[in-house]
């Protein structure tokens, strides 16, 4: 039992682990947002295809996604019980209705684009789309207020934080959802996409701009880390980011808008947490270093995720690189 | 409005129950659709390339519909048993982190490639993509288990006082995460997954195969259904007896570990020797008729039965009955009757399997109709089975949410509303109703449709001509 005992005298390494794994949680989140964010963003525009073959082009884009990409969320959701079981049960049951509005939406994104396939009639086919733009909305914007809420302590359902930080999150995942359809699909299509990723991005930014005022006004916590250096440096990256996006979109350079895409979702992503910080769950005050699972369980964890993640990066590269490039003809959900 | 305390009980039984059916198809798939794979890449024949695309569908609607339900399941640990959450979760949620992460990412990236990846990938990645598809499903269950199993008889902790609040701290993760519970679980839960699903493939089989040779209305691709019903009937072959073998020796070990939840399973109040096996009890008072906890009760069954399942073999044996334990109990009749269904229809089940290995060795497997009758009736009741398991497992726990040291009235998040409560369970009833609904009209429609056929199939046309697969690997 040596090694049991030397797991729960310190962390691991004397690393300083409960801020490690702060860092991995917006890590997971953050790619979760990203990845499933360019499906959440293909969802919003399914609403702006009219035709059978470019919505059925939109659907086969995601098809062998989509799933592996949620499982992000519920990394973040296992990793968050894991390492902070009392911010998972104190935040997850304070925003109690919101969860479940994100669940409800998740299910109906989920389901929406296999039974779309099943049938071929018009009101079969219209009322599914529909349910699938509804919950591929839905979806981020309730994360955006979810996250809004965690960041400033909300305990109510609605706040202006929560509801301008929802609005960004689905302009950011339309951002996405554009760039990876542009490597998605050619002709047409991917022509026409081009103009909506400039909407979008337009969008973007000025939801960023008004939701960093309506932080410093309505925050005053929050002040003295927005002006901090990291902050403000994370914010003219975005604004670089997007400045690359929209160039790469315009010499219809693919990757670069799609790894510009990447940029600007952890960028954001690394605002909330750097706001966040040292506190991890505002309205219980839970700290960090409060709110970290005992050592022999935190170094168990910490040598999973070591392990583990990595495998899962693999995994990744193997099911995106067996996919890569535009939907062949023929190919559907 | 419902007390927020009984709402979050039944809506974490409620999602549980329903999203429990799709794992097991895809634990209970998983195996098939591997050798299913496996023919196809080696032998090329139509009817294992058949095979393989038509119950590939089914899994993969199963799981989509698993995973919008699971990630509920992950959530409402948090939402609604968030006081639970907090004591356990040091111990409680590495395991499902760690499922997440091993598991269900493996299952979830591979399962791209296995349903929409044959044309892209060649032959060796698609077999592993198929293997590990199948082995995700069975890691999952791995790591859920640990968790479950742990809440059943839990081990290699103590208990913490933090801030006001007990607190679970890990003390010997070995005896945790391989508590004595989990070995069993993990077998009888697997091998009654492969069961349930070998069920299910056979009866959907006997019903076409049955129409073709009995009922004399020819149906395409008879060969496909033969093939299948024959398959399925191996798979019931090996699992329907191990279950039982297994199942008895699980007993025993819930004796030894939760005696509480053993006295329910045989309604037993006072503590006796010689107790008998009842086939069917009911309660003496009619007054006491929907008391789920009426203590005086009329049955009758096997004489010193319980006593022999509870020692291994002594009719003699004495069992402690539920009065030796402090209140309140379980709801006795509750577990009681999961607890008899559930092993009648195990017994049913090797008698199944027997009479058709029976039939199919004498070479008759197409023409006893009431054999194929049974088959098609029996096609849901693997599932059923399971869920009555369940039902004896986390009801006869009860009053516990951690047996023996955090009852579930307290696991309960302390600040969530009657309302609150009260609207998520309905919504959920009527969401969960559309879904299983929507499931249900969708493998109908699946199985009405067929296997693919023809020019469509990539066995048949590789054959003919070589035509360059569109898109394949440039």
């Amino acid at each position: 039992m040596t090694s049991v005992e030397t797991l729960s005298n310190g962390p691991l390494f004397g690393l300083p682990l409960p801020d490690l794994w702060f860092g991995l949680l917006f890590f997971i989140f953050g790619t979760f947002l990203f990845l499933d964010g360019f499906d959440f963003g293909v969802g919003a525009l399914f609403a702006t295809r009219d035709d059978g073959g470019e919505r059925e082009q939109l659907l086969a884009a995601i098809g062998p996604f989509w799933d592996g990409n949620e499982v992000w969320l519920v990394v973040f959701g296992g990793a968050l019980f894991a390492a902070f079981p009392a911010v998972y049960a104190n935040l997850f049951s304070r925003h109690y209705l919101l969860m479940f509005a994100i669940l409800g939406a998740l299910i109906l994104r989920g389901l929406a684009p296999e039974m779309y396939e099943q049938r071929h009639d018009e009101a079969w086919t219209r009322w599914w789309g529909r349910a699938f733009v509804a919950g591929s909305l839905v979806t981020p914007f309730c994360l955006g207020m979810f996250t809004a809420n965690w960041l400033v302590g909300a305990t109510t359902l609605v706040t202006l934080p929560g509801v301008l930080v929802g609005l960004t999150v689905v302009a950011l995942t339309v951002v996405d959802g554009v760039a990876f359809l542009r490597l998605k699909t050619r002709g047409d299509l991917r022509a026409d996409l081009q103009s909506d990723g400039y909407r979008a991005l337009a969008s973007y930014l000025v939801l960023v701009v008004l939701t960093l005022a309506g932080l410093y006004a309505l925050a005053p916590g929050l002040r003295a880390t927005m002006r901090s250096p990291l902050v403000l440096g994370l914010v003219g990256l975005t604004l670089v980011l997007a400045a690359g996006y929209a160039l790469a979109t315009r010499r219809d350079r693919y990757y670069a808008a799609f790894a510009a895409t990447a940029g600007l979702v952890f960028s954001l992503v690394a605002v909330v947490a750097r706001l966040l910080y040292p506190s991890i769950d505002p309205a219980a005050g839970l700290t960090v270093d409060a709110a970290i699972v005992p050592t022999l369980s935190l170094n168990l964890m910490s040598i999973g995720a070591a392990l583990l993640l990595p495998l899962v990066f693999v995994y990744f590269v193997v099911l995106y690189s067996a996919f890569s490039g535009p939907v062949e003809a023929g190919e559907s959900y | 409005m419902v007390d927020p305390v009984v709402a979050s009980r039944l809506q974490f039984a409620l999602t549980t129950i329903v999203h429990i059916v799709f794992p097991v198809v895809s634990m209970g798939l998983a195996p098939f659709l591997v050798y299913f794979t496996w023919k196809d890449i080696r032998t090329g024949t139509p009817v294992y390339e058949q095979l393989r695309r038509f119950w590939t569908r089914i899994f993969a609607v199963s799981f989509v519909v698993g995973t919008v339900t699971g990630i509920v399941l992950e959530f409402e640990f948090g939402t609604n048993f968030a006081a639970f959450a907090t004591t356990a979760g040091p111990l409680f949620g590495g395991p499902l982190a760690v499922e997440g992460m091993m598991a269900f990412m493996l299952e979830a990236t591979f399962l791209g490639v296995f349903v929409f990846g044959r044309e892209r990938v060649g032959d060796a990645l698609y077999m592993v993509s198929a293997v590990a598809v199948g082995l995700g499903t069975w890691l999952s269950a791995i790591w859920i288990l640990i968790a479950n199993s742990w809440m059943q008889t839990p081990r290699g902790y103590e208990l913490v006082v933090e801030n006001g609040q007990r607190v679970v701290h890990l003390v010997d993760p070995v005896a945790a995460y391989l508590n004595p519970r989990f070995f069993w679980m993990f077998v009888h839960m697997q091998n009654a997954s492969v069961e349930a699903v070998s069920l299910a493939m056979a009866g959907v089989a006997a019903y076409f195969v049955f129409r073709h040779h009995v009922w004399d209305r020819p149906v395409e691709h008879v060969d496909f259904w033969e093939t299948t019903l024959k398959i399925a009937l191996v798979g019931l072959l090996i699992t329907a007896p191990l279950q039982v073998i297994h199942g008895d020796m699980y007993a025993r070990h819930v004796y030894e570990t939760q005696p509480q939840k053993f006295a329910a399973m045989e309604a037993v109040w006072e503590t006796d020797s010689y107790v008998p096996e009842y086939l069917i009890a009911f309660p003496t008072g009619l007054q006491d008729i929907v008391d789920p906890r009426a203590k005086d009760i009329f049955g009758f069954g096997i004489p010193g039965g319980a006593s022999w399942l509870a020692s291994g073999g002594d009719p003699q044996a004495t069992i402690r009955g539920l009065e030796e334990f402090e209140g309140p109990q379980p709801p006795v009749a509750v577990v009681f009757w999961s607890f008899r269904i559930m092993v009648a229809l195990g017994f049913w089940f090797v008698t199944l399997a027997f009479w058709s290995g029976y039939r199919w060795f004498r070479g008759e497997l197409f023409e006893d109709d009431l054999l194929h009758k049974a088959l098609m009736g029996s096609a849901p009741l693997g599932v059923l089975a399971i869920e009555l398991g369940w039902v004896v497992t986390e009801v006869g726990r009860q009053p516990w949410i951690i047996q023996g040291e955090m009852k579930t009235a307290q696991g309960v998040s302390p600040g969530i509303t009657g309302a609150e409560a009260t609207a998520t369970l309905l919504g959920f009833a009527v969401v969960y109703l559309g879904l299983l609904t929507l499931y249900g009209y969708v493998v109908t429609r699946i199985v009405r449709a067929g296997p693919p056929t023809g020019a469509d199939l990539v066995s048949v046309t590789d054959a003919e001509t070589s035509s360059p697969g569109v898109g394949a690997d440039d």
